[in-house]
């Protein structure tokens, strides 16, 4: 499969571009969430969409993990990549796409009725996973990724609700890594935390982005500015601009980022 | 313009109407509840709770006689109802709250409302037609069969209700990580919501428990002890409500008292029901 971007082969031998939208429009009813938008989504980058309320970056997010199937009048058309292969294709079964894509949501919201360990490793265990060493491993390995190992290792069996909010955006993160994705979708990850706690997530998409392609969704421009590589900016449903992070910032092509970034509006 | 004076006025008047309708209210309640403890209280007593009934005579010579037979019956036969009505009730409700753009759903939802507005004694046809005439006999089984279609639509809007207080966000949650749907509302939303599920299973019990009219013609009622336990699913039992009414038509006063007795027990236990089903399901506050 010849796709542009496969002369930049990343160090793992994957394509640079990990997921890519062409020509992607969402509607409810009669009403355009997002209009024709194609853009890539770089392997082991953090990109980030930013926009004012309602410009649709969350609608193009969930677009990418086929999150709007479960909506009820949704109508996509166009065509999401994953590895060259189209995730919308009448063929492909979502919940296999959601294993491969996942995703972090804005309010942490861990099973209440589960342990920290199950709550981590609920997408092994309840698609019948049971190997007890497995487990204990991949928990680990989770919770070390996600930067919350040493803060809850001597309490695992304590309830998913047990810890603060800070916390359970990690176990939450640590929950997506478990089944071990290629891409980490995150809408506004740290809207619901304090600054501290905000931080520590951003530390983390720093050291998730070396393995990952992470895509966040931020209402923040600074925190766009501090964990991504390259941004997208969005307006009314549509892609206005799209380039390295830093380039957007300080050198924006369109005048309309160029208002939003400077506050004119947003 | 109003003056203050007068609008104080109608709001005291209006304050005192809620109440007074409240009393109004509750005043039938109070009434059966003191009349039946006051006229049974005093045949309440470790017979009661340990003897058959067996033939008039027993009660008039003054021979040891109770309902146990009728306790274990009323348990026994509900059992096995909540039994049957679980899973049809449980997968109901799951359909209408999961699942609710499934074309069969305005269908299934008009059915259950059907359901349970028909008649308990229709019912009670119903299980006469399909187990008492193929078995050739009336059974705890029948009567169990009987009341699940009574407990039935009520398991299945609980079961709906307790499922939708579940905020979408963990649905998404389970979603997110690759779950298929099943799997996310057998594992994700069902435990969350078993406080919810549990108090459904209590009102329906209490509301089967107090049925009589269709236990009369499918479990019939017994005025003794089966040799065996089987004796209880397949063959005639004794239950509380249709004992009581029994026990209240016959010319014998000491079965009279009896069945003021049977209307406490029966009292206390649908009260105690539905009283644990508010505990359970009361808000609490969040901090």
């Amino acid at each position: 499969m010849n796709n542009p971007g496969d002369e930049n082969q990343g160090s793992t031998g994957i394509s640079a571009i990990r997921m890519e939208a062409r020509n992607l429009t969402v509607k409810y009813g009669t009403v355009t969430g997002v209009k024709n938008i194609s853009m890539p989504v770089y392997n082991e980058k953090a990109t980030a969409l930013i926009g004012p309320s309602g410009c649709g970056k969350t609608t193009f997010l969930r677009a990418l993990n086929r999150m709007h199937d479960l909506t009820r009048n949704a109508v996509i058309s166009g065509e999401v990549l994953l590895d060259g292969n189209d995730i919308y294709h009448p063929k492909v079964n979502p919940v296999v796409i959601r294993r491969k894509i996942g995703m972090v949501f804005q309010k942490p919201t861990p099973f209440p009725t589960m342990s920290i360990f199950d709550n981590v490793v609920a997408g092994l265990k309840l698609v019948g996973i049971r190997d007890k060493n497995l487990l204990n491993e991949v928990c680990e390995r989770a919770l070390r990724q996600a930067a919350l190992w040493d803060e809850v290792k001597d309490r695992l069996t304590s309830a998913g609700g047990s810890i603060s909010g800070g916390q359970q955006q990690r176990l939450s993160i640590a929950r997506a890594l478990a089944i071990d994705p290629e891409v980490i979708l995150m809408d506004e990850p740290t809207s619901s935390l304090d600054p501290r706690s905000s931080s520590k997530i951003e530390e983390l998409i720093h050291e998730l982005k070396e393995k990952y392609a992470i895509v966040i969704v931020t209402h923040n421009m600074q925190q766009a500015a501090r964990v991504s590589d390259h941004t997208a900016f969005f307006y009314l449903g549509e892609l206005i601009e799209f380039g390295p992070t830093e380039q957007l910032f300080t050198n924006p092509a369109h005048q309309r980022t160029e208002e939003y970034l400077t506050g004119k509006f947003g | 313009m109003k003056t203050l004076r007068q609008r104080n006025t109608r709001d005291n008047l209006m304050v005192g109407l809620l109440y007074a309708s409240t009393i109004l209210v509750l005043t039938p309640l109070v009434i059966i509840i003191g009349y039946v403890i006051v006229n049974g209280i005093s045949t309440i007593s470790i017979e009661f709770f340990t003897q058959e009934l067996g033939s008039p005579s027993r009660a008039m010579q003054g021979r040891p006689t109770g309902l146990v037979h009728t306790i274990l019956g009323t348990l026994v036969v509900d059992s096995m109802a909540l039994i049957m009505a679980a899973p049809l009730g449980l997968g109901a409700g799951i359909m209408l709250s999961e699942y609710p753009d499934h074309k069969l759903n305005p269908l299934l939802r008009v059915m259950n409302d059907t359901l349970n507005g028909m008649p308990a004694i229709l019912k009670g046809l119903l299980a006469f037609a399909l187990v008492v005439k193929p078995m050739g006999a009336f059974s705890g089984l029948a009567g169990g069969v009987a009341l699940a279609f009574v407990m039935i639509p009520i398991i299945a809007r609980a079961t709906e209700s307790a499922l939708m207080t579940i905020p979408w966000s963990i649905r998404e949650a389970g979603l997110a990580i690759g779950l298929p749907r099943w799997r996310v509302v057998l594992s994700t939303v069902m435990p969350a919501a078993r406080t919810g599920l549990v108090t459904g299973f209590l009102i329906a019990f209490a509301r089967a428990a107090g049925e009589a009219a269709p236990l009369m013609f499918t479990s019939f009622g017994n005025n003794y002890l089966p040799n065996r336990w089987t004796g209880m699913i397949f063959g005639p039992v004794d239950t509380l409500p249709q004992r009581l009414y029994s026990l209240a038509i016959s010319p014998y006063k000491e079965w009279h008292a009896m069945g003021w007795a049977a209307g406490v027990v029966l009292l206390v236990f649908v009260l105690g029901l539905f009283f644990t089903g508010r505990v359970l399901t009361r808000q609490k506050f969040k901090v």
